[in-house]
């Protein structure tokens, strides 16, 4: 295996997984106050979810757009109804870009976020004031961005896949690729409701490997500023990894 | 009272530690010194609990904090005050809500009595007035005093202080020893002093313990300190230019 390669898979190798396993049993054990926890949760919603709706408006919106003029460039038979641009605009969209794309911007923007945050904290000796007052420190700096992800990722998935097909319908009128009426008539094509389900079990699981993985690298960085860079960055490189590999695990589980 | 004994700590194939004892009294600022390196901080987190040594107690009054369930390791982290090197104050935190963290976080108190003693720890290190600023907004040295009011805000039994004069001008330095001297003749705690400043040695040292390479070479007082035979000691203070003329006289 050449360095690179292996440089790119480290975050994910079997003693960091060992650890990472350790690090998610921390969480749990001697934790805070009930009421502690719901001012910081609303905190991190507004930090991850809030603030983070304008970057998927946008990639979402253009995603759909994309995939709606791209299908129909490739779809030139007249054999083929037009309205089967829609249909798969749709299923694209609900079942992958909205879920997947979403966590993987995200993974850039939150996960790094809370990566460069934690490891900053460790840095600056602030985990270890809390640590030294007796407050579990990951229990109180990463459970409450954990369900802050959890409760928010759902939300701008399906404000992804709404927008992702708004954008689509969009792109393909404005362009004159199909007409408003195939358009609609597509999205209601051979509906099965069980993709919005697939799509919102795909996010929670993302949701949860993007926190935690990112706080566990944030967490245990030692050094300076040079260390927390590296750790925002294995954030991102092990969380899109793993965003990946559970994307096709959960694809092969639930519709396989 | 707080005794350690014989605390060795190992890092790979480089021992920081090798067995160290000492008694730190209650009512008294105890100084731990040595030069970069020598182990002092790694000392101090043995003490505190974020490092845990090979070998080794450390009891705080009869109670040993590192074989102690974990209620009672609560229990005396509670009565612990630290002030970390940096200050190691909440970014997110304005200078209030820094000092009254650990009541809301550690104590059933009221809303109106966590507000009363956090405004009289800021009163007695003197910053009532910067209660509203950002940590981002203050400066070095009162960053200190807002962690000395941290650490003191529980009315603490021991205070730690990591190099607290670390980043300041002399005469900010004098005062943040001065403060750290008083608090603990006030509130009588057992005060353990990391330091590698000459004028906190001769300041508040009423006892000082002095570390090279992981070992114990020598303990005293600001007073015995000018006159110790110990090699290794005297290249430690008489390193300054200045106190080297001053010896010859």
């Amino acid at each position: 295996m050449t360095d690179a390669v292996w440089h790119l898979i480290h975050p994910l190798n079997m003693v960091t997984l060992g650890r990472y396993f350790i690090f998610l049993g921390t969480l749990f054990r001697n934790r805070e106050r009930l009421k502690v926890y719901l001012g910081l949760i609303l905190d991190e919603c507004i930090g991850i979810g809030v603030n983070s709706v304008f970057i998927v408006a946008i990639v979402a919106s253009f995603i759909g757009a994309v995939t709606c003029v791209q299908t129909a460039y490739n779809l030139d038979n007249p054999f083929v109804p037009r309205n089967i641009i829609a249909f798969i605009v749709r299923d694209s969209v609900i079942l992958e870009f909205a879920p997947t794309i979403t966590a993987i911007v995200l993974a850039g923007k939150v996960g790094s976020n809370i990566a460069g945050q934690l490891g900053t904290m460790r840095v600056t000796e602030q985990i270890d004031a809390l640590e030294v007052m007796g407050i579990n420190s990951s229990s109180y700096l990463v459970l409450p961005k954990m369900i802050g992800a959890m409760l928010m990722f759902p939300l701008l998935t399906i404000l992804s896949a709404f927008l992702g097909i708004l954008g689509g319908y969009l792109a393909g009128v404005l362009v004159g690729v199909i007409s408003s009426e195939d358009f609609i008539t597509g999205l209601r094509v051979s509906y099965n409701p069980f993709g919005i389900k697939f799509a919102l079990i795909k996010t929670e699981v993302f949701a949860f490997l993007i926190a935690t993985i990112s706080a566990y690298q944030g967490f245990n960085v030692s050094g300076g500023a040079l260390e927390v860079g590296n750790a925002s960055t294995n954030a991102v490189t092990a969380s899109c990894i793993s965003i990946i590999i559970a994307d096709f695990m959960l694809t092969q589980l639930l519709l396989a | 009272m707080i005794e350690i004994k014989n605390i060795a700590k190992t890092f790979g194939d480089r021992q920081v530690l090798a067995g160290i004892n000492g008694e730190f009294q209650p009512g008294e600022t105890s100084l731990v010194i040595g030069g970069s390196g020598t182990g002092k901080s790694v000392l101090l987190k043995c003490m505190i609990g974020l490092v845990t040594p090979d070998e080794g107690e450390v009891l705080y009054d009869g109670r040993n904090f590192l074989t102690a369930d974990e209620n009672t390791r609560k229990a005396i982290r509670r009565e612990m005050g630290v002030l970390f090197q940096g200050s190691a104050l909440f970014d997110s935190k304005n200078v209030f809500d820094n000092v009254r963290f650990p009541l809301d976080m550690l104590t059933q108190m009221s809303e109106d009595e966590k507000v009363e003693r956090a405004h009289a720890s800021l009163q007695r290190v003197g910053l009532e007035n910067a209660e509203g600023q950002m940590p981002s907004e203050i400066s070095g040295g009162m960053k200190k005093r807002v962690g000395i009011a941290r650490a003191i805000v529980m009315n603490p039994k021991y205070l730690f202080c990591d190099e607290p004069n670390s980043g300041l001008d002399p005469l900010t330095s004098i005062k943040i020893d001065q403060l750290i001297k008083e608090i603990t003749d006030e509130y009588k705690i057992t005060t353990v002093v990391i330091t590698h400043d000459m004028n906190s040695m001769m300041e508040i040292g009423e006892k000082i313990m002095f570390l090279y390479e992981g070992h114990k070479l020598w303990e005293g007082n600001s007073d015995t300190l000018p006159h110790s035979d110990v090699k290794e000691l005297n290249e430690f203070i008489y390193a300054n230019k200045l106190l080297r003329e001053l010896e010859k006289k």
